[in-house]
């Protein structure tokens, strides 16, 4: 029994926040929302940084990272609400197990996203639409993915597509397919996918490895929540210290100080559920134990992300409502993460069903 | 980072386990599995079997019959104490009696008493709480005056737990109605329950179960040297204890028998995606909780500091968990049946209100880690 991490991720963690801290502040993250929604002088400071490599095999260029060598590095992002599409190309590197297009990946030059869900899907795996045909030696697609995160900036996409055998993966090349691109409610980039007779080539892998690189994500989700919460109380717990009201800082009153400690219980439930998760997923336990573990923690993030965040807007009052404070960004973002890769209602079905 | 215990952590846990399996009377386990009453001679008879193990005070120093576990080994034996349906160890001797004289006692009050306690020849009960001192501990009225050799206490206490079962109780009385800080004037007094003037008065609870206790004292004579600490130095002496064995307030162990139980019991129930969806998450909390402590316990083995009061959550969050467990145990028992696990049940349910209030409310917890730990 360890919760620490080990030295590299320590050290690894450490460098991205000190780097957050110095060059990704609020306002350097207004104007990069305000731009094309991702900066290339951070997205190669990530890549400097090992990040793009973290996820990539040791024979493709990368170290071969888990899900508890992500963790540091995904809390830090949370803490300081990265909009870069960094989830969204691990996801894919996940699934793209073998590509010349990985070493591109490792060098930040190369950016990748996963295009699985689609219109009313509702969270549901099997819920893939889009068809897949041979052709010649290849293969094309035809359907449309929705609320792809990260398809705006990518220049591959791995996509989900039903042939006669059930869920395959695909490589996309980004100039195959048609984009309508959007500015999500937590000022991400997404993109619905149109997929008309799209040349694509077969990956290894389907609803399987689909699932496990979901279950990998949804851990990874937990950790950023849990950086995003931990935000959000401490931000909340300043504002009491320094609000007054009546003469009094506002958390001199016992009505808000025990909204304060169990927005404090939350997010230190919920990170124990992150280190579940993001362990559960690294380890060698069945795939109904995973998933299991997964969903889970996905409950206790998805109530604790509403919980933590509602309380941070209410506790600021009116300024927890205004674009000038950052934590109606956290809650947005929050608001996003809890249901990420499926909202509670939907992980109690799975919890259930294991 | 690595959620399971190590190899020996594990040897240790199965250790315990297989010798609960083989000592823990079947009698007594279907006695806590059935939400039964326990008698004293329950309560004892268990005591005594642990404690010729060896096993009854783990806590205490080597020299006086402790086992020298870490941290880690006391809450697995703790936590597979409750997962296996054993009775309770009574706290208030092995567990709080026993940390004060350790730390404050006199070498001959450690021998006279420390032996009596291990073995189970006395037992004891906690008196703190009064009529007008609940939350407001430091406000006690209890008085004891010295007049040569003894110290006169006239008062009461309320809700002492098990009083009409002890042998001795500790008292935080007042010594000293005049000093500037109230907390100044409290001190530690030990009291044999045979001595005249003490009352036990049985306080009847809603589930028809007698187990607190009004206790008066009138004119109560007791010996100074049953003083713990100096004179006026009782609240050192209770601030000590409230930090002293906050660790396992989660009740991990014995939520999992219950929630364990819950499912085999309440498999009808399992259909109904109301009702389940409730136990999937208070079975999520439970595994958060579970983590959480790891987490405490994990610091505490590494820095070698008594654990914070960031702790108080797992009271919060265990007492939570008990009752929703015992919540859903209720709702899963059809109103209309007598059988008697069905009437065990409601008294439970009634019973494990009480859980949120004792030992520190929840909102007195909260108000610990608000000051404490988050500065407000």
């Amino acid at each position: 029994m360890n919760f620490d991490y080990n030295e590299e991720q320590q050290l690894l963690a450490d460098s991205v926040r000190r780097y957050l801290a110095k060059s990704y502040d609020f306002e350097a993250r207004k104007k990069i929302v305000a731009g094309k929604g991702w900066s290339a002088e951070a997205w190669a400071q990530f890549a400097e940084m090992g990040l793009m490599g973290l996820p990539v095999s040791a024979e493709h260029g990368g170290f071969g990272g888990g899900a508890v060598d992500l963790m540091g590095v995904m809390e830090a992002f949370g803490e300081a609400l990265v909009v870069e599409p960094y989830l969204p190309l691990v996801l894919a590197t996940r699934l793209l197990k073998h590509s010349e297009l990985l070493s591109g990946v490792v060098e930040g030059k190369t950016k990748l996203a996963l295009a699985h869900n689609e219109k009313g899907a509702r969270f549901s795996l099997d819920a893939v639409k889009t068809r897949a045909s041979e052709r010649g030696a290849g293969w094309v697609l035809e359907g449309e993915k929705a609320a792809v995160v990260g398809a705006p900036a990518a220049d591959h996409l791995v996509v989900s597509a039903r042939n006669d055998n059930g869920i395959a993966l695909f490589l996309v090349d980004i100039g195959k397919v048609s984009l309508q691109a959007y500015r999500t409610m937590d000022e991400h980039r997404a993109a619905d996918v149109m997929l008309r007779g799209a040349e694509a080539k077969r990956i290894e892998g389907g609803r399987k490895e689909l699932e496990e690189a979901i279950d990998f994500g949804t851990a990874l989700v937990c950790a950023e929540a849990v950086g995003a919460m931990k935000f959000a109380c401490e931000t909340t717990l300043e504002y009491l210290k320094t609000r007054k009201q009546f003469g009094v800082p506002i958390g001199a009153f016992q009505a808000l100080q025990h909204r304060m400690v169990e927005m404090f219980i939350s997010l230190e439930q919920a990170r124990s559920m992150a280190c579940l998760a993001c362990s559960v997923v690294d380890g060698g336990a069945s795939a109904a134990a995973i998933a299991r573990a997964i969903s889970a923690a996905k409950i206790k993030i998805a109530d604790a992300a509403r919980h933590v965040s509602q309380e941070a807007v209410q506790l600021h009052g009116g300024m927890g409502m205004t674009e000038e404070l950052k934590v109606s960004h956290a809650f947005r973002r929050l608001t996003v993460l809890a249901r990420e890769f499926g909202d509670a209602d939907h992980h109690l079905a799975r919890f259930a069903a294991l | 980072m690595d959620l399971n215990f190590s190899t020996e952590e594990t040897a240790f846990r199965d250790e315990v386990r297989s010798w609960l399996r083989a000592n823990l009377p079947q009698d007594l386990r279907e006695k806590v599995e059935d939400y039964g009453h326990l008698s004293k001679d329950d309560l004892l008879r268990w005591h005594r079997i642990l404690a010729k193990q060896g096993w009854v005070a783990p806590a205490w120093p080597k020299e006086w019959g402790g086992t020298g576990w870490n941290v880690v080994q006391r809450y697995i034996f703790d936590e597979e104490l409750g997962y296996a349906g054993a009775p309770m160890i009574v706290p208030f001797g092995v567990t709080m009696c026993a940390a004060v004289l350790l730390r404050f006692g006199t070498e001959a009050q450690k021998k006279r008493f420390l032996p009596r306690i291990y073995n189970g020849d006395d037992f004891w009960c906690q008196g703190y709480s009064e009529p007008g001192s609940g939350s407001d501990l430091a406000s006690l009225k209890t008085k004891a005056v010295r007049q040569g050799d003894h110290y006169l206490v006239n008062g009461q206490k309320i809700w002492t737990t098990l009083a009409h079962y002890a042998d001795w109780i500790f008292c935080l009385v007042r010594t000293d109605p005049n000093v500037e800080r109230r907390q100044e004037g409290i001190s530690f007094l030990l009291m044999d329950m045979k001595t005249p003037g003490i009352t036990v008065r049985p306080l009847m609870l809603m589930d028809g179960g007698h187990e607190v206790n009004e206790v008066f004292f009138d004119d109560v004579k007791v010996p100074v040297e049953n003083l713990v600490h100096d004179e006026g130095k009782g609240w050192t002496v209770a601030k000590y204890l409230l930090g002293y064995e906050r660790m396992n307030t989660g009740r991990i162990g014995e939520s999992r028998r219950q929630l364990a139980r819950l499912k085999q019991y309440a498999s009808h129930m399992m259909s109904d995606a109301r009702w389940r969806d409730r136990l999937s998450r208070v079975e999520v909390e439970l595994t958060a909780l579970e983590i959480t402590n790891l987490r405490f316990l994990d610091r505490m083995r590494r820095t070698a500091q008594p654990p914070g009061a960031d702790v108080s959550m797992l009271k919060i969050k265990g007492t939570e968990i008990q009752q929703g467990l015992t919540e859903l145990m209720l709702d899963a028992t059809d109103p209309a049946a007598a059988d008697p696990l069905s009437e065990a049940v409601r008294k439970r349910y009634l019973s494990m209100r009480k859980t949120t209030i004792y030992a520190g409310s929840n909102e007195i917890q909260r108000n610990i880690i608000a000051k404490m730990t988050l500065g407000l």
